[in-house]
């Protein structure tokens, strides 16, 4: 007997720590974990709402497994991207990496 | 409190717990350790609703691939590991302060919808518990799943989308990472 309101609060909170971590990380890496935690938010949210109100079909799920492809796509680049700019400029502080600027 | 009630819980305080320490450990090798047991309290969450196959998933994608990518990646970069930096920019006091009014508005829509969404467990209105659903139904999502994606009336196109962007994902991954020839030197 477990409400759908309180998946929904769970994942609420485990969107805005990673919104938090989101906007207040220094370091990249970092910022990247974040991202990935709000990414399981929206996926607890869409189970939640696939087994409570359409568990015949299955579009929740669906829409889960694309959102963990492209997870995996992001996690992939962002690390890649990562790696080129800590050879270039020796550093992952988000701050310091303002190149575009001036 | 019935078992299952407590079982959530718990799940739900294991999840958000190691989910604060990601963003508060300043130590990036701890906090991708903790990074791990949040995507396994996902998986936990998963369980908890019928979604065995997705669980699985969690398991190999995001413990077993995404966390271990992180994790050579926080290796390979130097000062990532050193604790005497920083953690947190300038403007962590406002990112506090806009995190807890996005959870504080999510929170009052479900407040706003408290007679659809009950927030308290032995409400009787719909979507106060899971809908009762036969085993075979639930057994039979992962059929129903894997025949919409290769279904023309489904999600043929975006799967394939899906398949052309991990391949672009991954090569370009590989050429953005390649060492340039005067790295070498």
């Amino acid at each position: 007997m477990i409400p759908l309101s309180w998946y929904l609060i769970v994942s609420a909170l485990l969107f805005s720590i990673g919104l938090y971590g989101v906007m207040a990380r220094r370091n990249a890496v970092a910022i990247l974990m974040a991202v990935e935690l709000m990414l399981n938010a929206v996926n607890i949210n869409l189970v939640a709402f696939w087994r409570y109100t359409a568990p015949d079909g299955a579009v929740g799920l669906t829409w889960a497994v694309f959102v963990l492809t492209v997870a995996a796509a992001e996690a992939a680049v962002g690390l890649a991207l990562i790696i080129s700019i800590y050879r270039r400029r020796d550093s992952v502080i988000a701050e310091e990496l303002d190149m575009l600027k001036n | 409190m019935t078992v299952e009630q407590i079982v959530f819980l718990l799940i739900s305080a294991f999840t958000l717990s190691t989910a604060v320490i990601v963003v508060t450990k300043r130590n990036l090798f701890h906090a991708a350790l903790a990074l791990m047991a949040t995507f396994l309290g996902v998986a936990g969450l998963y369980v908890t609703l019928d979604a065995g196959f997705l669980a699985a998933a969690q398991l190999l994608v995001y413990i077993g691939a995404i966390s271990i990518l992180v994790i050579f990646a926080i290796m390979m970069t130097r000062r990532l590991m050193q604790t005497t930096e920083p953690a947190y920019n300038a403007q962590s006091g406002f990112a506090l302060v806009t995190a807890v009014i996005s959870f504080g508005l999510i929170f009052w829509v479900f407040y706003v919808f408290r007679e659809f969404w009950p927030l308290i467990p032995d409400a009787v209105t719909p979507l106060a518990s899971k809908p009762i659903v036969a085993d075979e139904i639930l057994q039979g999502s992962v059929v129903v799943m894997g025949r919409s994606f290769v279904s023309s009336a489904a999600y043929v196109l975006p799967f394939e989308i899906a398949s052309v962007l991990l391949l672009a994902a991954l090569v370009g991954a590989i050429i953005v990472a390649w060492p340039k020839a005067e790295d070498k030197a």
